[in-house]
């Protein structure tokens, strides 16, 4: 069944466009993810489901509600939560506020239980409760923006450049957190990556995003088996 | 420095501390809501300093209205004064967020704060209109006080009224910093003010907060207005100008955006305007808190306490 399905959606920046005629499904309890180059789109694909741009043309239907024209903060106490890109977390909050934060602005009530629960996720949170969130190391920060994700206890994430500026042992780490969460919770994950070999071995699905238009889709595995998307996006990376 | 013939130099010194100090806690208060809204929209609420002076006339227009019904008893009258005057500056705040920078939001940077000077002379014209021009006197409700080092020839006079101005402003300020620190309304507060796109994408309703901060920081001037009016015991339309440009300095001072450094500076902006009058011709006291301005701005634009500015990625 559908949870995020995304219909010849357009987004403009001033006049330029952004996201051109843009459709996507999101299966509940999938991971499914969205890889490109840099400026392809793939992050204001993420905003435009957060209604942030909103969308010029198309729908987009969360759990039976379009949600098009809805404004952010309406869509965000649906249970979608995001860890955006460059990870956003408030750095003059300590790291329990952090998550405290992303409980209690989606009105969860049983904050220390779902605090124990993303804890447990990431060990080295548990560490670091009570410093200040700016003074985490970049693997623990992508941590933070998670788990403050988490804390809303979303049914549908979505995920920004998780691996961006990682060491690669780190981003094993967060991946599979994330692995972990689909499986055990059933977690429905929409991953924009540029880390493309990780997320398509990572994801049920895929969709290839190139100036602003989806250009392929299919399995992970299928996608990362097709000659152009070696050429394109693993080659010398992965 | 001279000394004031006859008179002790050290009873004098502990004097103006202590008219500093109260006078400071005043500049405190007004600096929190420019640095509260300086944090959370960069902007610079110059219409602030007549929300202060719209909070003083309606703290004298309780405090006669109670005085007509009787309620004479000082704790209770302060006590509802207090409510009355911060509960109506509070919707004026409310009102000229609303109707003046909201609208603004999103457009060039010089528009809200030519909207906030424009607000600035819409309030005291319309206090000028409402109230008249004259200044306005009011009695002293809380004569006396305790002399202190009293040598038969000079005391240091530490009057009722300087310890309840004190002890309000702290009251007040702790209430304020649970808020802010404790409580999920001042939780999204700091998160507006670190990150406002971050904070809406998480759900919090950014409109929402930005209007509390300026309820709140209208309150907070309005608490000031009262002090004030205890304090001077004389007010008039014209009185938000000067108290807010120099309890803007404070918040300079202080380092625009700290909480603790507007209520430190304030309290210096106090001390150094006192410590002028005192041993310095009293004409140019105000040229004392203009020129720390310019000094601040020259020597340390990020104030005491405030943040190197970080260009954000």
């Amino acid at each position: 069944m559908s949870l995020l399905s995304l219909t010849g959606v357009s987004t403009f920046y001033g006049a330029i466009q952004a996201l051109r005629d843009v459709s996507l499904e999101v299966n509940e309890g999938e991971i499914v993810t969205l890889i490109g180059a840099n400026g392809a789109g793939k992050s204001t694909l993420m905003m435009t489901v957060c209604g942030s741009p909103q969308a010029r043309a198309g729908s987009i239907v969360y759990d039976g509600t379009d949600i098009t024209r809805m404004p952010t903060l309406l869509i965000m106490r649906r249970r979608i939560a995001q860890a955006p890109e460059g990870r956003r977390i408030f750095g003059r909050m300590t790291v329990r506020e952090n998550l405290i934060m992303g409980a209690e602005v989606a009105g969860q009530s049983n904050i220390a239980g779902v605090m124990d629960e993303v804890c447990a996720l990431f060990p080295r949170l548990r560490e670091r409760l009570a410093q200040r969130g700016g003074t985490l190391s970049g693997g623990e920060q992508q941590m933070l923006a998670i788990g403050r994700a988490l804390m809303a206890r979303p049914r549908l994430l979505l995920l920004d450049e998780p691996s961006l500026g990682l060491a690669p042992l780190v981003v094993r780490q967060i991946f599979s957190a994330i692995r972990t969460l689909n499986r055990e919770t059933g977690l429905t994950v929409l991953l924009v990556e540029q880390n493309a070999h990780q997320a398509l071995r990572l994801a049920h699905r895929g969709y290839v995003l190139v100036n602003g238009a989806i250009t392929m889709a299919g399995s992970g595995l299928d996608l990362l088996a097709r000659p152009e998307i070696r050429a394109a996006y693993l080659e010398g990376g992965g | 420095m001279t000394n004031v013939p006859g008179v002790p130099a050290l009873a004098y010194a502990l004097q103006q501390l202590i008219n500093g100090v109260t006078l400071g806690m005043i500049y405190g208060l007004i600096a929190v809501g420019y640095t509260m809204v300086y944090g959370i929209i960069g902007m610079i609420n110059f219409a602030h300093g007549d929300i202060f002076m719209v909070g003083s006339f309606l703290s004298l227009i309780a405090l006669l209205g109670l005085a007509s019904l009787g309620i004479t008893a000082v704790p209770l009258a302060l006590a509802l004064t207090l409510i009355f005057a911060a509960g109506l500056a509070a919707l004026y705040g409310w009102t000229v967020e609303r109707v003046a920078y909201r609208p603004l939001r999103g457009s060039f940077r010089l528009a809200p704060l030519i909207s906030a000077i424009g607000m600035s002379i819409v309030l005291q014209n319309f206090v000028q209109v409402g109230q008249g021009a004259r200044v306005k006197p009011m009695e002293a409700l809380l004569p006396g006080g305790i002399a202190l080092m009293d040598d038969g020839n000079f005391a240091v006079q530490l009057s009722w009224m300087q310890i309840a101005i004190v002890v309000t402003t702290l009251v007040v300020l702790a209430v304020f910093t649970w808020l802010v620190t404790k409580t999920p309304l001042g939780r999204s507060m700091r998160a507006c003010e670190q990150d406002l796109k971050m904070a809406g994408l998480m759900g919090i309703d950014t409109d929402r907060t930005i209007s509390l901060t300026f309820v709140i920081g209208a309150a907070l001037a309005a608490v000031a207005g009262l002090l004030f009016l205890l304090y001077y015991g004389v007010i008039d339309f014209f009185i938000g100008f000067l108290a807010g440009v120099k309890a803007f300095t404070a918040a300079v001072l202080g380092g625009i955006g700290s909480l603790p450094g507007a209520v430190l500076g304030g309290l210096l902006i106090g001390l150094i305007e006192v410590g002028w009058s005192a041993f310095l011709p009293v004409e140019y006291k105000d040229v004392a808190a203009f020129s720390v301005l310019i000094l601040v701005l020259i020597f340390r634009p990020n104030g005491i306490m405030g943040r190197a500015e970080v260009e954000k990625v």
